[in-house]
């Protein structure tokens, strides 16, 4: 039944070779696809032809492994509304809403157009966050309350608007786009290398292996490069390092927001070495300057292997009693327990991803069903909880972690030979499209490119998973004390610039 | 010599919020600012001028400083043992109580004036708790004139005969109550935490987001006063029969300092209370003064 190309994560295709359907087949296609759980959309994208728009769609299939691609060309010239996906499958809400954005195009039944993130080179210029006609509610009960894009504390820049009963949350509306930095089309215009590297490095600072990694992953495919073992083996320990250290700081700010200075200052504490042996290892406690296209820049040396041994003897029985304490008192629980919950009919209609999906019991785990790097050999098994409370997240965060360093333990104990078999990179490959699926700390990230003719880029696109789950935080907090909205949003952590782009 | 807990009371200021915060450092295993540091922070916004907002009234700029007076007032009534304080009339306790309200009042209003969302929701809140926490004070007080038959603070704290296990017991849960009702009064941990930086989850914080300068350090050395005035109505509880001022100051800054380290420990090792449970927790106290209460019927033999 399938008219869709199978690919595997990070596999080079021509770009004739993925099948151009009339649109109507091309809907029918996907939404059917995504019917099915084990089906969920990674990417949904316009490339603008002249007047035409070519849409490209990847839907992952969770149970071979495969990305199913497929494509359609519409007319790009507004002559005729389009019959939407969302309508069908409300998980492609936030891609349409994006093409609309972006190309204009129209759709005959998307349930809310809303703006993603106001691109500078969006189709209606008219459209500001200015004049944006927020949801409002004609009442003398209710009150409205606006918060940021400017905050108190040490966040980023986001529009906040809640329809409150009291203390009580009715609706939330989230607004964004105040990071953009048209980190898409920046990527199109540096013919160099590493300027599109260190790019990728900034997308989002809080994911930079993340998304790093799979900037590379996406580069190396489309030179038709194989990078060496000790490549792949140092990117995997970085990655779950990187997995750790921002556990480790969530947890630390779950406790800030709750009051609890104890587990604030301890959780914190223990991040600071995690970070300190990125610094060790690369010379940036973010990590900037790790992953290099095509290279093992800093292979794992012994020194590395002891730092590390090291660094986890003397942070997992902290953390481990820190965590324990933490659990058990009634205070904290009362604030975590019951609060902000995504139930998993929810997470799965919007589409949720990574950590936040697996919190409300939906299995979404690049690791395990489109494994990259060397998570193939890994016997990986993706943690559930199935609360979808602030708790389940908070309880991810902790098991994630253990899980983490036990992988890092064991890959560290059998580091492979500094390959001297890893050959020059070559230059990109023309007219072919890459995908490249990583699972970061907060889920799966997802590259996108397409190069013409010449083998120079001529499509590249981002996915942040905040782009699907920061609906599931302004779901999560109906119902909920608006005095709890800052521990719900704390326990998603969404990226704003992740989503901005 | 009726200036003397006026004096004792102004000089606890000076450091109590600095214990605090110190406390909380070394139980977090951290180095902490020093004592004065608070006290620094006050005097260097003292030094710098105002910013008002074009939407604010003549109300918003009033407040902080009727915020400070009436606090400064409440503190002429609290005695020193038998000693006087600077002011004392039969009924003074209802003076004292209301005199507090007068500044919080003028606080709510200068923070509707504001027309922020947030400081509307922060009044409210701390308008609800201010409330829920009157009863408490006035069960107390009450029971306490019951008990002595006097109606002015000096006169019941000099009356207060600790006789009896149950009055000692009745004069521990009414410090313990006290010390409660200055948490609350003061915005701090379980019911609101002054360190948070999320305005949706503040009380007194977001009432006051809008002040700066000079007004804000007048607000905050408000809180240190507001501090200290309660320790020193909960130490009039610990007065050694004879009234010495050997053991009396002694027993006054000892009782300053147990308090100041307890809410450094109580902030330090739970986390504050879901919003909706304050009213909860706050009429409890109200429960436990009635338990006060019916001591003093019992030994006033009123009932049975």
């Amino acid at each position: 039944m399938t008219n869709a190309l199978e690919i595997k994560n990070n596999q080079r295709v021509q770009l004739k070779d993925i099948p151009v359907l009339p649109y109507e087949e091309f809907l029918e296609l996907n939404t059917n696809l995504t019917k099915d759980f084990y089906f969920h959309c990674v990417n949904y994208f316009a490339w603008p032809q002249g007047n035409q728009l070519r849409l490209f769609c990847c839907i992952a299939d969770d149970t071979t492994g495969h990305i199913l691609l497929s494509s359609s060309v519409v007319a790009h010239d507004n002559s005729r509304e389009y019959p939407s996906f969302s309508a069908k499958n409300l998980a492609f809400h936030v891609f349409e809403r994006e093409i609309h954005e972006n190309t204009g195009l129209k759709y005959s039944d998307h349930p809310w157009l809303k703006p993603v993130r106001y691109p500078v080179n969006r189709a209606d210029r008219n459209s500001d966050i200015s004049n944006y006609p927020f949801y409002q509610i004609e009442s003398e009960e209710l009150h409205e309350v606006g918060v940021g894009p400017i905050h108190a504390g040490i966040i980023e820049p986001g529009h906040f608007r809640f329809i409150c009963n009291g203390e009580q949350i009715l609706h939330l509306e989230i607004q964004l786009g105040y990071q953009h930095r048209g980190v898409e089309q920046l990527f199109l215009t540096p013919k160099n290398l590493l300027q599109r590297t260190v790019l990728a490095e900034s997308i989002a600072g809080d994911t930079v292996i993340g998304h790093t990694t799979a900037f590379a992953g996406l580069w190396e495919s489309l030179c038709d490069f194989t990078p060496g073992e000790d490549i792949l083996h140092a990117r995997t320990i970085a990655s779950e390092l990187e997995r750790v250290a921002i556990h480790t700081g969530d947890l630390s700010a779950i406790c800030a927001d709750i009051a609890y200075q104890l587990g604030n200052s301890v959780f914190g504490r223990l991040r600071t070495p995690v970070i300190n042996t990125f610094q060790k290892w690369c010379g940036c406690r973010l990590a900037k300057g790790l992953i290099r296209v095509g290279k093992n820049q800093y292979p794992v040396t012994p020194y590395m292997v002891d730092s590390l041994t090291q660094l986890f003897d003397e942070y997992e029985p902290d953390t481990y009693e820190m965590y324990d304490r933490m659990k058990t008192l009634p205070s904290v629980l009362a604030r975590l327990e019951r609060t902000g919950i995504v139930t998993h009919e929810q997470a799965e209609r919007i589409g949720c991803v990574g950590m936040t999906a697996r919190a409300s019991g939906l299995i979404r785990d690049i690791r395990w069903t489109h494994p990259y790097l060397i998570y193939g050999q890994i016997p990986h098994q993706p943690i559930v909880k199935h609360h979808g409370d602030v708790y389940s997240r908070t309880q991810i965060r902790r098991h994630e972690i253990s899980q983490s360093i036990r992988y890092i333990r064991d890959l560290i104990a059998n580091v492979p030979a500094e390959g001297n078999g890893n050959p020059e990179l070559s230059s990109p490959q023309p007219d072919s499209f890459v995908i490249s699926l990583t699972e970061g700390w907060r889920g799966e990230i997802c590259h996108c490119a397409i190069t013409n003719d010449t083998g120079e880029l001529a499509l590249y696109k981002v996915k942040d998973p905040s782009l699907h789950n920061w609906l599931a935080l302004a779901l999560a907090v109906r119902n909920n004390d608006i005095s709890d909205f800052p521990i719900c949003n704390k326990s998603f952590n969404l990226s704003y610039c992740g989503n901005d782009l | 010599m009726r200036m003397i807990s006026l004096l004792l009371i102004l000089i606890t200021s000076f450091f109590f919020t600095g214990i605090i915060i110190r406390t909380k450092s070394i139980l977090s295993g951290r180095k902490g600012p020093g004592i004065m540091q608070p006290m620094k922070d006050i005097i260097r916004s003292l030094r710098i001028g105002s910013v008002y907002s074009k939407t604010t009234s003549f109300i918003f700029q009033l407040a902080p400083t009727v915020y400070i007076a009436t606090i400064l007032m409440a503190i002429l009534f609290i005695p020193f043992g038998n000693q006087r304080g600077v002011l004392s009339f039969n009924g003074d306790f209802v003076f004292f109580a209301y005199t507090l309200a007068l500044g919080k009042f003028f606080m709510i209003i200068a923070s509707l004036d504001t027309g922020s969302s947030f400081e509307g929701m922060g009044a409210s809140r701390e308008a609800l708790y201010s409330m829920l926490v009157e009863p408490a004070f006035f069960i107390i007080m009450g029971s306490f004139s019951l008990l002595t038959g006097f109606t002015s603070f000096v006169d019941i704290f000099s009356a207060m005969h600790f006789g009896s296990y149950v009055t000692y017991g009745l004069g521990a849960l009414a410090a313990f109550v006290f010390a409660i009702i200055a948490l609350i009064e003061n915005s701090r941990m379980p019911v609101d935490d002054p360190k948070t930086h999320l305005e949706l989850t503040m009380i007194h914080e977001v009432m006051i987001l809008d002040n700066s300068g000079y007004d804000l350090g007048l607000i905050l050395y408000g809180t240190n006063l507001k501090f200290a005035m309660y320790g020193a109505l909960i130490a009039n509880f610990f007065h050694t029969p004879g009234y010495e001022w050997y053991y009396s100051i002694p027993i006054f800054f000892g009782v300053q300092l147990a308090f100041a380290v307890t809410v450094g420990v109580v902030e330090s090792f739970s986390a504050r209370f879901r919003m909706n449970h304050n009213p909860q927790f706050i009429l409890m106290f109200t429960s436990i003064s009635l338990l006060i209460f019916l001591g003093v019927l019992l030994l006033t033999g009123k009932i049975i």
